[in-house]
């Protein structure tokens, strides 16, 4: 195996570990996840870049217990998609009890190994 | 259509044959007068090591005409269909086939799972821990926080369609379940259990498409026409889109669809939605415009939705119950409400007699793909 990245979004992912997560914005203040040339909601093509907030609000949430195989020894786990003012991202919660996880927690994200294959996967973890 | 079922040792082409070569004889139209196929396929290169599906596929029917596989995940067949409206009013061919076929119960429970998830963004939802139930139950605690509902309501859509499919001997489950089955069922992806997800399916379907003038010139026996199509779009992503509780995709095939068509969401008497999972039936009511946001959810609780209600939904028994196998699914759609208007269907009778307009709603991903077929009886 050679260490083929994904590209921009490893970057992400070491900067989101490196406390120093960012996010894409259009004119339209569309907020985008990096690589985006485009911004799908208007078309525009300026986007720049904006640091992500140091928390968020969990907007909906899953706990999974039938996963793929790259997440099979997690199972079970909560993904949720949490809202960082202007940016969606999709993470595995941790650090709160499965049965209270709720919509409008607040949390942090960061970058933590998966259980499984010790990928690294984007995380939240209750905020302070 | 081959029945919907567990079939891991059967190949795709041979299924695909036995769907496509049983509508051309139903069709009564000779291999040799199929000008194109149009032939929708999902997880083909991972299941069986096959791409490249589509000549093999026409092969299969007896005919070397041109082809292309259509890959737009759940949506593939629909999309197959939808592109095969728009090659006969071209003008561009007379006569096509549009289907499509999957095989998935050879990869297993993780393989599949694995598959299903690639309709999901890889990157940033897969990696995340985002499974195919895992992306549903998302936007069902999202549509459950606005506008209330409960898992409860979900599961009379289970049992719903579950009831559907008893007659239905082409149906993977044929099987009754109650609301306390359902609700009690393995989690697999919370709030969802078993009973709130179709089942992994393998099978195929095809459907005979000919221009009004082939129809006449050679006398067919065609009783129905598809009168409007649409197709949307909408992110990957479920988190790059502004609410995770609609699913404008559907709208948008929807409006071009009726607009097409020349009808209003008030004229039509039967749907065969996309219900992958109970809480996409409630997406898809809402928005075909059917119901209104936040009311679909009660629907088959209150009875409005089953067969001998005012707008029964799904009478093939739907995805939760006929089975999806992926590819297949669009299509084998549109041949439900085909059969169910001209009164071929084993759930014909709890369609109205005056009845005269039908609408299928096929949806890939978390609905970044929906495709809306109009189907009319002719006078
Ligand atoms: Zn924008």
């Amino acid at each position: 195996m050679t260490d083929v990245t994904n590209g921009e979004y490893d970057a992400f992912l070491d900067a989101l570990a490196e406390g120093e997560g960012y996010y894409l914005v259009c004119e339209n203040d569309h907020g985008l996840l990096p690589p985006r040339r485009a911004c799908p909601h208007c078309g525009d093509r300026d986007l720049t870049e904006r640091d992500l907030p140091a928390s968020g609000e969990i907007v909906t949430h899953t706990t999974v217990f039938v996963p793929t195989p790259q997440f099979e020894d997690d199972a079970p786990y909560v993904t949720a998609v949490v809202d960082f003012d202007g940016v969606r991202l999709t993470g595995v919660v941790r650090g709160i009890d499965q049965a209270d996880v709720e919509i409008g927690d607040r949390v942090t994200a960061t970058v933590e190994s998966n259980e499984t294959t010790d990928e690294q996967t984007i995380v939240f973890r209750p905020a302070e | 259509m081959t029945s919907f079922g567990s079939h891991p040792d059967r190949t795709g082409r041979d299924m695909f044959a036995e769907a496509g070569l049983a509508a051309l004889e139903d069709a009564g139209v000779p291999a040799a007068d199929v000008d194109e196929l149009f032939y929708g396929n999902f997880v083909g290169t991972l299941s069986e090591g096959q791409g490249h599906q589509g000549p093999l596929m026409a092969e299969a029917l007896g005919t070397t005409a041109p082809s292309r596989r259509i890959e737009s995940a759940c949506a593939s067949s629909g999309v197959a269909v939808r592109d095969a409206v728009r090659a006969i009013r071209s003008g561009e061919a007379d006569v096509v086939v549009a289907g499509g076929m999957e095989r998935m119960t050879n990869m297993g429970t993780a393989g599949a799972t694995k598959g299903l998830a690639g309709a999901a963004d890889d990157l940033y939802e897969v990696r995340s821990g985002v499974t195919f139930p895992g992306a549903y139950a998302l936007m069902a605690r999202a549509y459950f926080d606005e506008y209330g509902g409960s898992h409860e309501d979900l599961a009379h859509i289970a049992v719903k369609n579950h009831d559907n499919a008893l007659v239905n001997d082409h149906a993977h489950l044929q099987q009754e379940i109650t609301v306390e089955e359902a609700l009690g069922a393995p989690e697999i992806a919370s709030p969802f259990t078993l009973y709130d997800s179709c089942p992994i399916s393998d099978g195929a379907s095809a459907l005979v498409l000919t221009s009004p003038e082939y129809a006449d010139e050679h006398d067919l026996e065609a009783n129905v026409a598809i009168t409007g199509a649409g197709h949307g779009g909408d992110t990957m992503a479920l988190h790059d889109r502004q609410s995770l509780s609609k699913t404008p995709a559907t709208r948008d095939a929807a409006e071009e669809a009726y607009d097409d068509a020349g009808v209003d969401p008030s004229d039509i008497a039967i749907a065969e939605v996309h219900d992958c999972f109970t809480i996409a039936e409630v997406l898809a009511l809402e928005a075909l415009g059917l119901y209104s946001h936040g009311e679909a959810i009660g629907a088959a609780r209150r009875g409005e939705t089953r067969r001998d209600g005012e707008l029964p939904v799904n009478l093939s028994g739907g995805l939760k119950a006929k089975g999806h196998p992926v590819g297949a699914t669009g299509a084998a759609q549109v041949a439900a409400i085909a059969t169910l208007l001209d009164g071929t269907h084993p759930r014909a009778d709890a369609v109205d007699d005056d009845a005269t307009v039908g609408v299928a709603q096929n949806a890939g991903g978390t609905v970044a793909s929906a495709t809306v077929h109009v189907l009319e009886v002719m006078e």
